[in-house]
This record gives C-alpha cells, structure tokens and sequence, in this order.
C-alpha cells in the first residue's frame, strides 16, 4: 500500500530514536563542583583512611560536601558550588601536604546505569569551560646533536682501543661528524671498523690538501628514529609534569611531526603552568677541580645566585638528573630550603665510588637549562624569527663532601622554597630530552567561558524558535512534522556527539546552529516537490510518494558535496575550528536521516493508507 | 491554484547579472589588491589580551597606561561590549604578558579589572595556518568539482567551481573592504558557505539536468526559467531559514564568532544569488545543450534515482 511503512522500519526508527534518546540524556544531569586527590607516586596512594582523615577535616571546617567516592587510587569529593570547592581545596591541601595532588574538577553526575552502557555528557572545549591551550615545538635540531654528542665520544672509545690514531673529531653546521686522520690508510681501516659497527650512519671519505677526512652523516631512518624518541620521551616527561600539576583532565597529545598540544581545563595560573611545562632543566653532579689539573680537562662555570663569582670543575659527569628516583623539598636546620634526593641504584653506586675517593674535596651541582634567544632579522624584505638555542649552565652549589654519599643526600643553596620546590618537582617528573618551544598559547577565563556556553545557547534557542515558527506557518501540518524531525535531529546530534566523545566548542555550537538552519532544507525540497506534483494533478497519496522520491538525489547530491568541505575543513583545522566540522559533518548526517526516513514515518502515520482529498501543506 | 509552476523570465536578466557579478568581483579584487585583509592573531601571530571592566573603559587613558609600563605599538580597541576590551601585542613570546598587562591597567584604577583571554600565536604557526587554509579551499574546490563532474556532467562541475569562486571572493572582499578581522573561525564559514552555496547550485542543477531530459522541444534558456522557478519556493525558504538562524547567532551568539555569523550571512546571501545567476548563467555560456545530458546508454543514472 502507498506510504505505508512495514512494521519493521517503523520500528527501527523508535529504536534509533531511543538509543539517541539514551545517549543524548547525560547532558541533561549538570556537574558537580568536586575536588580531586591523587598520589604524586606509587607509594603515596589514596585509600580509605585518607579519605576519612580528609572528610574528617572537612566537617571540622564546616564544608559540606555531597560524596566521596574512591575511584581507581584516586579519590572525588564532590561539593554543591563552586565557593566551598575553592575553599575545600585549600582545607585539602593542608591536610595531605606535598605527596597528594590536589585538583579542581568538574565531575559529570551521569548515573551509574548509564556509564554501565558508555554514556557519558559531551565534553566542552577550554573556549566554553575556561583553562589553557598550549602548543609546544620540539626542537629537533638539538635532539639529533645531542644524540650525535654520544657518538662522538662512542667513536672516540672505539678508536683508541684499536689503536687508530685521529686528529680530531668535529661537528659540522649540516650535523655530520668529520673524524680528521693523519694519513688515508689509517682513515680507510677506521671506515672499515665503524662501518662493521654502525649501520645507522652513512659513511664517506674526503681528502683535502693534506688532511684525510671521515665524514659520517646519520640515515634518514636513524634521524627519524631520533626524533620520534625525542617526542615520546617529552610526551612522556610533560605528562608526568601536568601530573604534577595537579590538573583534572589534562591533553597531551602529540600533533604534527615535531609539535605537541597541552590542554589544561581550568588551570588559570598560567605562569606557573608555562614555568614547569617549558622548562628544559637538569642537574650535573661534578667535582671541583684541583688546582695542578690541565685546563683541557676542567670548566669554568659562574654562580647562579652571586654573578661573578667562579667555579672550576672538572669535566666529567659524575651523574646527571636522570639518575634521580624521588625529591622532595624541604627545610634545613636553619630553615634555609633545600631538596632531598634519593638516586636510583646505578646513580648511587656511580655517585659512592666517586666520592669515596673525593672526600674533603668538594662537589658542584650545575643547574643546566636549555633556552633560546628569538632574533627577528629582516630577509628579502620578509621578517624572519630565528631561534638560536643555547645551553646555560651554572653552579647551584658547591659544598665539601663531608663522608662517602650514597643514594640519598641534599642539595642546598637554592634561591627560595619556591624554586627548591620547583626544582624538585622537575627532578621528579623527568628532564625533556630536547628543548621545547611555545609556538601558541590560548588562555580563557572561567567568566568569559560560561559566558561563551550562555550566549552560544541563547543563539541556539531562538535560532530554533524561529525555525520552528517559519516551518509551521509556511507548511502547516507538514511543518509540524518537519519540526518534530528537527528537534529529533538535535537530540541525534547531541547523543552522536556524546558517543564520539567529541569536544564542544564555541564554532561547534556554531556549527550547531547552522545545521539546525540547514537541516529543513532536505524537508524543504521533499515539501516543495510534493506541492509541485500536487499542482501536476497527481492524487495526495501519490504525490507525497512521488515527492519523497525525487527529492532524495537531490538531497544526496547535495549533503555529499557539503560533507566534502567539512570533511576538508576537519583534516586541516585545529581545536575550535575542528568542533566546528565535527558539528557540521554530523549533523548532516542525522538531518538526512530525520529529514528523509523520521519525517517519512510521521507523513506515513499520518496520512498513510488513508483517501484524501487535499493535503495541509 | 494553477496547474502549473509560474515562470519567471530569469535568464533575460542574465546580461544585467553578469554585470552585476562582474563589478562586485572587481570591487572585491581591487579592495583585496588595495587594502588587503585584516588578518586576525591566528594567521599574523603575536598576542592578544582581553581585560574586562566593569563600567565603561577609557580607550585613550589605556593606551596612554601601556605606553608608559613600555609596551609599544599596542593596538586598543573594545570588543563586543565597551567594558570589554583587546589589546594586541608584538610578536615575542611573554609567558607573563596577561599578568604584566594587567597589572599595568589596575594602577591607578578603582575598579577591577579582569584578565579574561589572553592569547599567543608565533608567526611560524601563522604563516603555516595561511597557507594551510588557502590549501584547504584549493583543496575543497576541486574535490567537489570532481564529484559535481561525476554525478553530473563537466559543464556543470565547471558552472558550480565557477558560482563557488565567485561567492569565496566576494566573502572574502566584503571583509577586505570593510576590514572586519579575519580569523580562524571567517575560514571556516567560508568553507561552510562553500558547501552551502553548493548545496543549492547542486538543487537547481539536478532539477536543470531532469528538465533537459523531460521537455523535449523547450530552448536550453526557456529550460533554465522553467527550472529556476521551479525550484525557486524551495531556494527561498532554505536561504530563509539559515538566514533566521545566522541572525541569531549574530545577534546573540556574542563577539567571539561574530566574525563567523557575519560571513556566513554574506556568503548565504550571494550563494543563494549565485545558484541563480551565476551557475545557470554560466551553463548557458558554455552552451549546454539536450546532448550533454542524454543518459548513458547503461542508464546506471535511473537506477540511483529510483533509490528510495
């Protein structure tokens, strides 16, 4: 029979529809303001008796708080607004001191039946929720030297075991290695050796005048393999700094070859975020050198906190940060801040042979930071900026080495408690195995963010209040079935974009809008075509058949093409721009699914296996 | 009710389009040559801080406080509302610049001010989002050529490549002349205004390819009038529709995508137009005729048409 669904479609469509239903409804429970523990490392976790001290302390203050759960080693205190949260926090971190982190969150309410089936409310970007927006460059250049600097001395070693005499081994601008010989049959056995031990390199031979070169440029393949370690090992290091930090929900993610992205919701300290996630810092532990050493095998560094003041070291390392297992900050005797540190094994037993032959003698602590100087030259009338790294190293400390030192011990002489405790808090996380760079902050206030969500849905509602009203008066019974396809389109929209656990953002909320404004178009045309073949004189049953019909090539034609642009739009655009196509791209899809199957149940229901005379369109 | 469509004499104004079309693209290319865009702090790079006041803030008292805390050649201005206001900085990176600004401004000031946005772009990542966009277009442009010119015809794909450069132009000129800021989100609504003019090229296209193949004896011109009102209810009540809701959002959606509203209602407005005029318009000038849309022998067109 002419539009009549099978039962089976018409039941499919319910389906779909309590599904959407199911998954859009998360959106509905607001948040809860909550405060988040976690342990700053294994040992410091979060159990029950912590929980009870903290809720304990809570009630001493007179704070009320909703729950406390503990989920995962970690533990959520969630609050009525946003006042006690703050003044909560403050409470908690008193109590729990340094090794807990301490964060601000905003903790969904879905029901737990819910989250059972992977429900869960859209999440909003930091242009609607407040926070930071980093995006950090990776400085490969000096990824790939610092790697070749292992090589050098590598291939030293390996020369002089076999006895191959060198002259020199050199870095050159283009990052080859020149090892210099003094004649080429010693420089053609070294080839042999070193090609039989490395097959990262590519080797080639060069005389000039009298002086016979080896030069040795890294593979392609290496180089990569250089960089693509250098960016997880600083993914993993910033990780572990946000950690720190203390931030609910934090992105790091990579992005691009050499660039990562660092999103803090909430964060609002910006400064200090940038201080700990920027900073390239190590330490070097070195002995001061004695006074008859050659200069050849010493350094001479200046002091970090009396400028002018020297010291001369020797030029081995006896460890670096790396070596460090835990630091904690804390106070001296006389109340002067220092930083425990506790090495790991191979880092003690390094630092007690060195000692054991070095007591009276004193040991520096250099604090070593990678920076860069930003040039801005003029070049063919274009301004160029130019990075120009630089190592900066100075003496932190220089104390005598009272007995043998072991896996623990404390490093004094530092500015103040906030730099001992940001010291330790780098040691802790890990140095970055190549410098990064701030190529792109955005930084969004909490007021300007909720005003962003109120003016977004304001636009939204009254966009779609008058959509609602121009469908109905232009097409009377067929705009009303058009506009309840169209509120079941937005909530499609939003139960698809909770299921891909898609980021909301201002242009997505946009992106919202203009879908909303869109979507009737596929009704439009249906509605059109179906008047036109009313005037053709075809019957109302057939002419709403025919109408549904021709009109589903154009609409496909159509929405495809625009999928393609937004499709574009996606792969090229970063953050907002991005919730912008995601919007976009999906709501074209659920509108032709209202538009052409939803609508065409509710024109089937309501005029389907019926004589009519005339249709209310 | 008459039993049939009314036909507008469309194409006979074709001539005075042309010209119409013609003069806005010259306009559009001259202001672009002349006065270039405004590009916003996504494509220049440097930085932005946005304070808010809470009464009406004194744009020359501002501009003389960051002069003497030493920052130079800042640009001031109110944004949205004249309690809010931007500032745009140089192009070096300041970890502390919103504190410092901020701080600045409160001096001497009763009221609090609040730091409500603070942003920085280096000018690699600019220069590579310029790029990268123009790409995109490019990009956007011929894949939808390729697919125009395979569900349809190549005339078409080039009348539909045609109407889209057209409406992206003036878009684009509309911004150039009256120097509105060009950001992130203006490219994306032109992306979006691609796909929506589209949308509608496409509409009258399909009902154009229908009519070739249907009326046997009609003119290719009296073709495009018949098609062109057929489907002229429909292009009006869409453009409508978008256009109530990109009303809205330009009104209430606040500063922040006021840029994107704005392009979005410039570029509905000439898609809708250029879907008429120019697409069609262009078919005629390329002469398209009945033989260009006899079906293949293999009919493989009828058999998605009759899809449901």
């Amino acid at each position: 029979m002419l539009n009549r669904y099978p039962l089976w479609k018409n039941l499919l469509i319910i389906f779909i529809l309590l599904i959407g239903a199911l998954y859009a409804s998360p959106n509905l429970y607001p948040e809860d303001y909550a405060v988040q523990l976690s342990g700053n490392r294994d040992i410091h976790q979060v159990d029950q008796p912590l929980m009870d001290k903290v809720t304990s302390a809570l009630t001493r203050e007179g704070l009320s708080f909703k729950a406390a759960e503990l989920v995962d080693k970690s533990g959520l205190i969630r609050f009525a607004d946003g006042e006690t949260q703050l003044r909560a926090k403050k409470v908690i971190s008193t109590v729990l001191g340094e090794n807990y982190i301490v964060a601000l969150n905003l903790a969904p309410t879905t029901p737990e039946w819910l989250e059972n089936i992977g429900a869960g409310p859209m999440k909003l970007g930091l242009d609607l929720r407040g926070g930071v927006h980093f995006l950090l460059e990776v400085d490969m250049a000096t990824a790939v030297a610092q790697r070749l600097d292992v090589y050098v001395s590598e291939i030293k070693v390996k020369l002089r075991e076999d006895k191959l005499r060198y002259r020199s081994v050199d870095h050159r601008e283009d990052g080859s290695l020149a090892v210099k010989f003094a004649d080429a049959a010693t420089r053609d056995s070294a080839a042999v050796l070193l090609r039989k031990d490395y097959n990262e390199f590519v080797f080639q031979t060069d005389d000039v005048e009298n002086a016979n070169f080896l030069t040795i440029t890294l593979t392609e393949r290496t180089t990569r393999a250089i960089e693509d370690y250098a960016i997880k090992q600083n993914l993993t290091t910033l990780r572990n700094r946000v950690n720190e930090l203390g931030v609910a929900e934090p992105l790091v993610q990579r992005q691009g070859r050499n660039r990562i992205v660092v999103q803090l919701p909430g964060v609002q300290d910006t400064a200090a975020a940038k201080r700990i996630i920027g900073k390239t810092a190590n330490l070097e532990f070195r002995l001061e050198a004695k006074p008859d050493d050659s200069r050849g095998l010493t350094e001479t560094y200046e002091f970090r906190n009396e400028p002018g003041r020297k010291g001369v070291l020797e030029k081995d390392i006896i460890i670096t940060g790396s070596s460090v297992s835990n630091a904690q900050s804390t106070f001296d005797e006389n109340g002067q801040p220092q930083v425990s540190i506790t090495l790991d094994n191979k880092g003690g037993q390094l630092m007690g042979r060195t000692t054991r032959n070095a007591i009276k003698r004193r040991m520096a602590v250099l604090f070593v930071e990678y920076k860069a100087r930003t040039l801005v030259e003029t070049v063919d009338g274009v301004q160029v900026e130019r990075r120009i790294p630089y190592i900066e190293k100075k003496i932190i400390s220089l104390a005598t080495i009272q007995s043998v030192l072991g896996n623990q011990f404390r490093i004094t002489g530092l500015d103040g408690a906030g730099e001992s405790s940001e010291l330790a808090l780098l040691l802790r996380a890990g140095a970055l195995a190549a410098p990064v760079y701030f190529v792109e902050e955005r930084t969004v206030g909490p007021s300007l963010g909720a005003e962003n969500i109120q003016q977004g849905v304001t636009s939204v509602q009254i966009g779609f209040a008058l959509v609602l009203i121009f469908m109905l008066v232009v097409y009377r019974t067929f705009g009303l079935l058009a506009n309840i396809a169209l509120c079941v389109n937005l909530v499609l929209l939003v139960a698809v974009m909770s299921l891909l656990s898609a980021t909301l953002t201002l242009p997505g909320i946009a992106g919202i809008v203009l879908t909303v404004g869109m979507a009737v178009d596929a009704n439009v045309l249906i509605f059109a075509r179906i008047k036109e073949e009313l005037k053709n004189g075809l019957p109302p049953q057939s002419a709403i058949s025919a109408g549904f019909d021709r009109a589903f090539t154009t609409i496909l034609d159509a929405n495809i093409t625009t999928l393609i642009a937004a499709v574009i739009l996606f792969a090229m655009g970063t953050g907002p721009v991005k919730g912008f196509a995601i919007t976009l791209s999906v709501g074209i899809l659920t509108s032709m699914f209202t538009a052409i199957l939803v609508t065409r149940a509710l024109v089937n229901l309501t005029y389907g296996g019926r004589k009519l005379k005339s249709l209310s369109i | 009710m008459s039993n049939q469509v009314k036909t507008y004499n469309f194409m006979g104004l074709r001539k005075l389009a042309t010209i119409f079309s013609i003069i806005l693209l010259l306009v559009s290319i001259g202001s672009l040559a002349v006065r270039g865009l405004n590009f916003g702090l996504d494509f220049t790079g440097g930085s932005l801080v946005e304070v808010g006041y809470e009464k009406e803030a004194d744009l020359n008292n501002i501009r003389l406080q960051l002069q003497s805390a030493g920052f130079e050649g800042a640009t001031v201005q109110t944004f949205g509302s004249s309690n809010d206001i931007m500032i745009r900085l140089g192009s070096a990176h300041d970890p502390k610049l919103g504190d410092k600004v901020l701080a600045a401004l409160q001096q001497g000031e009763t009221q609090n001010i609040e730091l409500r946005r603070n942003e920085f772009v280096g000018a690699q990542v600019g220069d590579e989002l310029r790029e990268q966009g123009g790409l995109g277009l490019l990009l956007a442009l011929f894949m939808i050529m390729l697919y125009v010119a395979f569900r349809f015809q190549l005339k078409f794909s080039v009348g539909a490549v045609v109407a889209l450069i057209h409406d992206v132009l003036i878009v684009v000129g509309f911004f150039s002349l009256f120097q509105f800021e060009f950001d992130l989100t203006v490219l994306a609504a032109i992306l979006a205004v691609i796909g929506y003019s589209l949308n509608d090229t496409i509409v009258v296209a399909d009902r154009i390819r229908e009519n070739f193949r249907k009326l046997r004896h009609e003119l290719p011109m009296e073709i495009m009038n018949i098609s062109l009102s057929q489907t002229l209810s429909r292009t009006l009540m869409t453009s409508l529709t978008t256009l109530l809701v990109l009303v809205a959002l330009a009104v209430f959606g606040g500063e922040m995508i006021h840029g994107f509203a704005i392009a979005l209602l410039v570029g509905v407005t000439v898609g809708t137009y250029s879907s008429i005029y120019v697409a069609a318009n262009a078919l005629i000038m390329m002469g398209i005729c009945k033989e260009d849309l006899i079906p293949p022998p293999k009919e493989d067109q009828e058999a998605i048409d009759n899809l449901p």
